[in-house]
């Protein structure tokens, strides 16, 4: 367990060197390449990321100038086999997700069942009381979910954590394709690889499916609402409200009229049917939550109750996300759909539960602990990677507030090689796949977002925290 | 279209066209800087720090020393001055940002890279051996981001508000330019037939890159009275006042169908532009150079503003 780097599966070659089938044909390729086009493509994708913007602001870093995420050229490659296997568990996770919700803010069935503890909606900030009894638009909750996950061995992929609130990395995903397509256009002649472009397309089309009872006329009106340029994500807001050609809104450009959320046009108020917001909960409406936020807009909880608009992801899916909710999806998935899940969770212990907080206590220096409501790689331990100090501060931390933690063991996630100065070398790497719901049907882009650890060893996948992203293929048969 | 776009698109490109005109000042100002002894040079370099606005600004930091790189700096890169010509160009970025999806890939790309070139150029002092290289990146980005804009955008109203932007803009820098230069196209006070007289002229040609438009046009020949006529009515000149207003009207004239109503823009409009079109030379030196400049400069800002109105740029 501690020493992740020696015992992961390498996602490219087995044990006595031989190329993987997923890898065959981009191995191929690879080899007949001289080694220095390879680096010096690399730099002109970096030219190219900084031209085209596609950048992400750092949080706490004040001057910090807008970031490029590193982009490493060699693709992470999934057969149609795997993928066939991954899809459907995706699918059963989001079904069951998004029956959950339903079920949370309604006769909560669940807790009645007694599969799952109330303490844990009671006093929890992601649950909004204001959902209560209310049912979306067309029942959809989670219109956009990014599921991450990790692998450890040839079937054995993992749910690390469900994204229900508000996914990114979707532009990324797109991006990546784009420049791999750009840089190397023969590779994909000689290797059959899934489209994953049409996304916006979909994405419009999904949002559209859901409109609310209010709208009129054949043309639904579907905006993104962005905090501003200054959101970590801008790039991505823009990049899909562009894409899908839709507008791309501000806080400051709503207001409530007739009944209707409607933005300023430059010939008056525009009613909006369908919100993609990229705006957390809280922010939402400085009515109902955060009275502060300029980001949102005033009374559009309201509206939305009243049938008005369609948010996605409909605010007090957060729920999901919770850390502790987590722990118990197993028993969710089963419940709802009645089948045992295909994709497992990683194993994890709820410090809330003093035998787990008593195990966790005495194992931190195996485990990586994680807030019950954090996200981006912030405020986590790693034990292994941690120094005895840094082990000792977070003990204190843990047992002050233990139902804020769970804890998990150090997985030795999957490799897959990046080209470094020395040639390949492998890195641990995840995967966001990214799934779009309409009343109708999932529909799941084959591949998503894989974020890879670039330094040696390192577990730390998140952008924010020096890990890169790679293009991810989904072979055709 | 949202009314933060049309605003956001309307300051990129009045901010794109005030760093291209900001940096030809510039330019003018050091070649003619250059053919002068040491007190004309200064009187030079202090027109352009008026006729940018900026000498307030500007005598508050060096006095009344108008000295050649510190105005080059001052104007360029000088943090002191909050509108030099890198901050207009980070602005420009900013406002394309902000409607990144109203416009082409391949104009947010232009502006784009034209901000990171020259924030590369501009990171450290400009001497007056590197001015060259960066006026010329200004003026090439410049048209790099109209090249974009023509070849791929669409022709509708995101394309009118970012026309309309860019020509009020160039008509207050032309205006403004004659302005603070009047005098030198006055007729009954400039010393006819010096040579003094053919270098000032030149220089204002050159502040508005029509010198080799208007010796083209005129087979070699200087006086005032045709280069203030060129300047003001030709309209085939892309700097003049009324090329500028012929290019607002039909911009306007766009929006108008388009939105199937004119505006009280477009009265204001009407009146610049037919008094454009019915005053010959010979009228404005009636009524005098420096009064006809000065109302223009005010109505071009009023339609300006009345723009901003009409079509809901802010709440």
């Amino acid at each position: 367990m501690n020493n992740a780097s020696s015992s992961s599966f390498d996602e490219m070659h087995e044990a006595d060197g031989t190329v993987r089938a997923a890898y065959r044909g981009y191995c191929q390729w690879f080899e007949e390449q001289p080694a220095d086009l390879l680096r010096r493509k690399n730099t002109e994708a970096e030219a190219f990321f900084r031209r085209t913007g596609i950048t992400f602001n750092v949080y706490g870093n004040e001057d910090a100038e807008e970031r490029l995420i590193p982009f490493d050229m060699v693709p992470r490659i999934i057969t149609a086999h795997q993928w066939r296997r991954l899809s459907r568990g995706i699918e059963q996770r989001v079904r069951a997700l998004n029956a959950f919700l339903h079920d949370l803010y309604h006769r909560q069935e669940i807790v009645r069942a007694g599969r799952l503890p109330a303490r844990l909606l009671e006093k929890n900030p992601a649950f909004l009381p204001q959902m209560v009894g209310f049912t979306p638009p067309g029942g959809v909750y989670t219109h956009i979910v990014g599921i991450d996950l990790v692998r450890t061995g040839e079937d054995d992929f993992m749910v690390l954590e469900d994204n229900a609130r508000t996914p990114s990395g979707v532009s990324y995903m797109l991006e990546n394709r784009e420049t791999m397509m750009a840089m190397f256009p023969e590779l994909f002649t000689r290797v059959r690889v899934r489209e994953v472009s049409d996304y916006p397309r979909r994405l419009a089309r999904s949002l559209a499916g859901c409109l609310p009872p209010a709208a009129k006329g054949n043309q639904p009106v579907v905006a993104v609402l962005t905090p501003g340029i200054y959101n970590s994500a801008y790039f991505e807001h823009a990049f899909l409200a562009d894409q899908m050609g839709a507008e791309l809104v501000e806080g400051s450009d709503l207001r409530i009229e007739n009944g209707r959320i409607a933005m300023r046009t430059t010939r008056g108020y525009t009613p909006i049917d369908v919100l993609y917001r990229r705006v957390d909960d809280e922010f939402l409406d400085p009515l109902t939550f955060n009275a502060d936020s300029m980001l949102g807009v005033s009374g559009i909880m309201d509206v939305y109750r009243a049938g008005g608009i369609t948010i996605a992801n409909a605010p007090g899916t957060g729920i999901a996300d919770d850390k502790a909710i987590y722990s118990f999806m197993p028993e969710i998935v089963e419940f709802y759909t009645g089948e045992k899940p295909i994709l497992p969770n990683v194993p994890t212990w709820r410090c809330s539960e003093p035998d787990s907080l008593k195990y966790v206590l005495e194992h931190l220096s195996e485990l990586v602990v994680k807030e019950v409501h954090g996200s981006g790689g912030y405020g986590m331990l790693i034990g292994p990677t941690s120094t005895k100090k840094e082990i000792a501060a977070f003990a204190a931390k843990l047992a002050a507030r233990p139902h804020n933690y769970i804890a998990q063991p150090t997985l030795s996630l999957s490799t897959v090689p990046i080209l470094g100065r020395g040639g390949l070398a492998p890195r641990h790497v995840d995967l966001r796949p990214f799934v779009l719901m309409s009343p109708g049907a999932i529909d799941i882009t084959p591949g998503g977002l894989t974020r890879v650890a670039l330094k040696k060893g390192s577990l730390v996948v998140n952008s924010s925290q020096g890990g890169g992203t790679k293009d991810s293929w989904v072979l055709d048969d | 279209m949202l009314g933060r776009s049309a605003n956001g698109i309307f300051w990129l490109f009045r901010n794109l066209e005030r760093a291209e005109n900001t940096a030809r000042l510039v330019e003018a100002g050091f070649r003619m800087a250059l053919t002068r002894d040491a007190r004309d040079a200064s009187d030079e370099w202090r027109s352009v720090i008026v006729t940018l606005g900026l000498r307030p600004l500007y005598e508050a930091k060096f006095g009344n020393e108008y000295v050649g790189t510190n105005v080059i700096n001052f104007v360029l890169r000088d943090r002191d001055n909050p509108g030099h010509v890198l901050a207009m160009c980070e602005l420009a970025r900013t406002n394309a940002r902000m409607v990144r999806a109203g416009i082409t890939r391949e104009v947010w790309e232009s502006v784009n890279d034209s901000w990171l070139k020259l924030r590369e150029l501009l990171a450290r002092p400009v001497t007056e051996t590197r001015l060259g290289a960066v006026i010329d990146t200004v003026r090439r980005q410049s048209t790099q981001v109209r090249g974009a804009m023509e070849g791929t955008m669409l022709r509708n109203e995101i394309y009118n508000f970012a026309r309309i932007g860019s020509f009020i803009e160039r008509a207050d820098n032309t205006a403004r330019i004659l302005d603070v230069k009047y005098y030198v196209l006055l007729p009954s006070i400039s010393y006819v037939g010096s040579s003094l007289d053919n270098v000032q002229w030149e220089n204002v040609l050159r502040s508005l890159a029509g010198e080799r438009a208007y010796r083209w046009l005129n087979a070699g020949r200087m006086d005032a009275r045709g280069i203030a006529e060129f300047l003001i009515l030709d309209e085939r000149f892309p700097r003049s006042l009324a090329f500028c207003y012929g290019k607002l009207r039909s911009n306007l004239a766009h929006l108008a169908r388009d939105y199937g109503e004119e505006t009280t823009a477009h009265d204001i409009l009407r009146q610049v532009d037919s008094n454009l079109q019915s005053l010959s030379i010979e009228g404005i030196f009636e009524q005098g150079l420096h009064e006809f400049i000065g109302q223009f400069i005010t109505r071009n800002t009023r339609l300006a503003q009345q723009i901003q109105r009409d079509y809901r740029f802010t709440e």
